[in-house]
């Protein structure tokens, strides 16, 4: 049960050799005994997880089930649950009990998944090392002492640790795919407006895009199966035609144009990174892919035009919890503005406050033209980047982070060091792109590497086909945590 | 020194859309306070907002009706800060790109025509209410009014005078009424005018200081806050001082403005694209479908009415007031002459018009209807009934006795043309009045008035008058 994929459990389940019931016990028992270790999960509610599993025993019994029927999927907790404490892993949010669902949740209801509890994330998804939850750090399965990775630190670490075969993310900068190359998973990004956004506690709007966290390729397409799709509550969502992403798994990678951009592989990666990611790409060649060397001018402005932008958005998104309708509310003030001032002082952690003032100071008078217009302008050259890129090349690929995990505290004290975990990751973002992140190795400490795979607009069919020819042809994939069992 | 008022006019018209602007929740005023606020309005953590086409579909109706540029691309940007009515900690509104650029409203003081400019109008969403009567040391929040969908229509500083300013601000109110955009009910603030008032030397082309005027939910209010502000502003530059740009609340109570807050504590507002909505796009067809259903414009309409049936500009004018009162006309008309049209229009704008006002009602509500009131005019004009009769029959249509004809029979009111009939009664007068006769003949012009009363009386008002004279002057000439 414990190393059971997505695609596995769903056979055991469909065969009805298990339970959905037998499925979600076992994981709440493994949750039980191992969240103090780890702290993936801010919420677990046993009833309700197995209310949904009962149902989906019943469904599964009258042959109606789809893939994901009976799963147990744990839910990053930026996502709107009606009923479920939703936190973002924040103090301002800890006494939130959503009164709605997100689309993504809606939709994983409807396909049967079972919600096996809301994982730990970096507050409000703003970090890279889950270190800014007012829940407590996240602890990275294959050394307790590592992060790992943000802001989606609590769903990859709780794949990685087999407390749930797949997870929902969100990715605003690199919060699926840097947590999972650091937690050794893998995690896809979709193309901007492919997931809905409703229901998903903002960050940054025009970045923000949730995604599926999982073991494999093969799981991740299951699940964006699943979550894609057109809602009309998100006006930046996308009507398309509804795509079926394991369409293209077994294709052969014969031929296919491999862009590797120079500033991917330039100084600034850590040895082992650029050994595994080198090998991944002698790996994709003996597949048949054709590398193709190319480059990124602008990417190296992605940092700085990402923390202009992202923090002036959520300056604006984060302006609504201010103690009046719901969430947390300072329990002494004077007047009205003094209210305001202590409910955000006191509810909002360091990380977020420094986001709102970066935020609100490049919106101001005076300042406007000089950074965020500059950014919008510099986001569109990046943007453009790529599409030159991708009239070379079918993928672009390159190291997911520059690093393997670092340590607890390591860059705490030092944001620009932290920020610079996602250097990689970013650009992806401000271009709309889908990126998605899977395993290719370890560093000498035994931490695990990721390796990215980035394609054009809508190509998540075809990033999937790369990446399970990948996995079906090597299997760091299929390593486990030492230690994972109480 | 003479000085010279300067007054230009931001209107908020409250879109009468049955959902808000970005949610699907209800506008209906007057329902208990947060019933009609959803998770969007509330705020709630990951709603997001929807636009409401319908919003849009009127902000088009109004920049076509004001010969205005309709922008095929527009922006919705969100304006920042912090007050309890507003959920999201910012209201959307359009700020660089607004859907409606430029465009004119006709105006006429004591006579004279004017144009006043606009210069733009952009869709944005209401904040809702803070309640501070009835909460001990609180105040109360009602979230129904927010997100109510708001046309902001900006005025050029055209206007010169308090007089000139009403006349606008009906002015655009009749227009979003004609054009069915706001129901212009100023009492629940579906139409609410900020006055920018300044004065300057007469002569000069400077702008002189502004203050803005809030809280004028009337065209009264409107005028004698600016009548207040014009004179605190002359005493003040008269006596050395300077204008400082402010905004100001108009207290009706005492007729006076008085300081908000100046420009010193105004807001950066921190306007940027809201990233939850992509840009507006009107396409050329939606704009030629919302063309090809609007209404024909008042102007265009009173133009017709003068040259299509003779009226005068000042009746027409009263006709066109409003799309109902038009309406009722043409309905009146239709198909009529010169001769009856007329008589439609001075029924409507007289003894209607005073009856409506008398019981407080519409003209949609008129107990008369247009179709009986043209039964009417058309017995008044074959000859059937007189007109100083007529007023009778109409007050018994008021009053639910039926149509004009019933009436008439009913009450025997037919107008006697019968000659061989009025010669008789004529005769019985002349015999029974010599000494009126006598005065007549002798010069005394008033005796034959008298005569034609006595025919009159005879009849009880039925004699066709004009026949009763021609018949009273040739037997009083032989």
């Amino acid at each position: 049960m414990r190393d059971h994929t997505i695609a596995g459990l769903s056979r055991e389940l469909a065969a009805r050799r298990i339970s959905s019931v037998e499925a979600a016990q076992h994981f709440l028992r493994r949750i039980k005994a191992l969240n103090d270790r780890y702290r993936c999960f801010i919420t677990v509610d046993e009833a309700k997880t197995l209310a949904q599993a009962q149902a989906a025993d019943r469904r599964l019994a009258s042959g109606r089930g789809g893939p994901l029927t009976g799963i147990p999927i744990a839910q990053k907790d930026i996502f709107c649950a009606q009923g479920w404490l939703t936190t973002c892993g924040s103090k301002m949010l800890a006494n939130f009990v959503s009164p709605y669902d997100a689309h993504v949740v809606e939709r994983l209801n409807a396909a049967g998944a079972v919600n096996i509890g809301k994982t730990n994330m970096d507050e409000f998804a703003m970090g890279s090392s889950n270190e800014t939850s007012h829940f407590g750090p996240v602890r990275n399965p294959w050394r307790v002492e590592r992060v790992p990775g943000g802001s989606s630190g609590g769903s990859a670490a709780a794949v990685a640790a087999r407390l749930a075969p797949g997870a929902i993310g969100t990715d605003t900068g690199g919060s699926i795919r840097q947590p999972a190359a650091l937690s050794g998973i893998s995690g896809l990004k979709p193309t901007y407006g492919v997931v809905s956004r409703y229901g998903m506690i903002a960050f940054a709007s025009s970045l923000d895009q949730a995604g599926p966290m999982a073991r494999s390729a093969e799981d991740l397409a299951l699940m964006l199966n699943v979550m894609a799709g057109h809602d009309p509550r998100d006006s930046t969502s996308l009507e398309r035609a509804p795509e079926n992403y394991t369409r293209d798994l077994d294709r052969p990678l014969s031929r296919l144009r491999v862009g590797l951009p120079r500033e991917f592989f330039a100084a600034g990666v850590a040895p082992d990174v650029a050994a595994a990611v080198d090998a991944a790409v002698n790996e994709l060649r003996r597949l048949g892919c054709e590398p193709v060397e190319l480059t990124l001018p602008n990417m190296g402005l992605s940092v700085p035009v990402y923390y202009v932008l992202a923090p002036a958005e959520a300056s604006s998104n984060l302006a609504r919890f201010d103690g009046v309708r719901y969430g947390y509310r300072a329990p002494d003030y004077a007047d009205l503005e003094d209210m305001y001032k202590k409910t955000r002082a006191q509810g909002f952690g360091e990380e977020v406050k420094r986001r709102i003032l970066i935020g609100t100071y490049v919106l101001s008078h005076g300042y406007y033209d000089a950074y965020y217009l500059r950014a919008q302008k510099v986001r569109r050259l990046i943007a453009r980047d790529f599409e030159a890129a991708f009239r070379k090349c079918d993928v672009i690929v390159g190291p997911t982070s520059p690093t393997t995990a670092f340590r607890l505290g390591e860059r705490a004290a030092d944001p620009v060091q932290m920020y610079l975990s996602d250097i990689y990751t970013i650009a992806v973002n401000l271009a709309g792109l889908p990126g998605l992140s899977i395993p290719c190795g370890f560093d000498g400490d035994g931490l695990p590497i990721g390796l990215q795979i980035i394609g054009n607009y809508f190509s998540e069919a075809r990033m999937l086909n790369v990446a399970h020819q990948y996995q079906v042809a090597t299997d760091w994939h299929e390593r486990v945590p030492p230690g994972i069992d109480a | 020194m003479k000085w010279e008022t300067v007054i230009g006019i931001e209107t908020h018209a409250q879109l009468s859309t049955r959902s808000k602007i970005f949610s699907g929740a209800s506008t209906a005023f007057g329902a208990p306070p947060n019933t009609q606020a959803c998770g969007v309005d509330v705020a709630l953590p990951g709603v997001l907002p929807v636009l409401n086409r319908g919003a849009v579909e009127r902000a088009i109706r109004f920049g076509l009706a004001v010969g205005a540029q309709v922008n095929r691309r527009s922006i919705f940007a969100r304006k920042n800060y912090f007050y309890p009515d507003l959920p999201k900690g910012y209201q959307i509104s359009q700020y660089e790109m607004p859907i409606v650029t430029g465009g004119t409203i006709a105006i006429e003081v004591n006579g004279s025509g004017k144009t006043v400019r606009l210069t733009r109008a952009h869709l944005e969403e209401d904040a809702g209410k803070s309640l501070h009567e009835d909460f001990h040391g609180a105040s109360g929040i009602d979230l129904n009014r927010a997100g109510t969908p708001l046309l902001e229509i900006v005025s050029e500083p055209d206007m010169r005078s308090a007089q000139e300013a009403v006349a606008y601000a009906r002015a655009l109110h009749a227009l979003v009424r004609w054009i069915e955009i706001c129901d212009g009910n100023m009492q629940e603030g579906s139409f609410r005018c900020d006055a920018n008032v300044s004065i300057r030397p007469q002569g000069s082309d400077q702008l002189g200081t502004r203050c803005e005027i809030k809280n004028l939910n009337s065209f009264r209010f409107l005028e004698r806050a600016i009548e207040y502000e014009v004179r605190r502003q002359t005493r003040i530059v008269e006596e050395g001082g300077r204008i400082v740009q402010e905004t100001r609340l108009y207290d009706p109570d005492r007729d006076e403005t008085r300081s908000l807050r100046t420009k010193e504590d105004a807001h950066d507002y921190r306007y940027f694209p809201d990233p939850d909505l992509l840009p507006l796009e009107v396409s050329e067809q939606w704009l030629a479908e919302v063309e090809a259903a609007l209404p024909e414009l008042p102007a265009a309409k009173r133009a017709r009415f003068v040259t299509g049936y003779g009226l005068t500009a000042y009746d027409a004018a009263l006709l066109t007031a409003g799309r109902e009162v038009a309406d009722y006309f043409e309905g009146a008309v239709a198909g009529a002459d010169a001769k009856t049209a007329k008589q439609c229009a001075n029924w409507i704008t007289g003894a209607l018009n005073a009856r409506l006002n008398e019981e407080n009602r519409d003209i949609a509500q008129s107990r008369i209807t247009s179709a009986q009131l043209r039964r009417l005019v058309d017995r008044i004009v074959d000859g059937t009934l007189s007109g100083k009769l007529a007023k009778d029959v109409f007050d018994a249509m008021w009053a639910g006795e039926g149509d004009a004809s019933a009436i008439i029979e009913k009450r025997g009111l037919k107008q006697i043309s019968d000659s061989g009939a009025l010669e008789a009664v004529v005769e019985q007068v002349i015999a029974a009045n010599p000494q009126q006769v006598a005065d007549y003949r002798g010069g005394k012009e008033k005796a034959f008035n008298s005569l034609v009363g006595q025919v009159m009386k005879a009849t009880r008002g039925k004699a066709n008058p004009q026949q009763v004279n021609e018949i009273l002057k040739r037997r009083l000439a032989s």
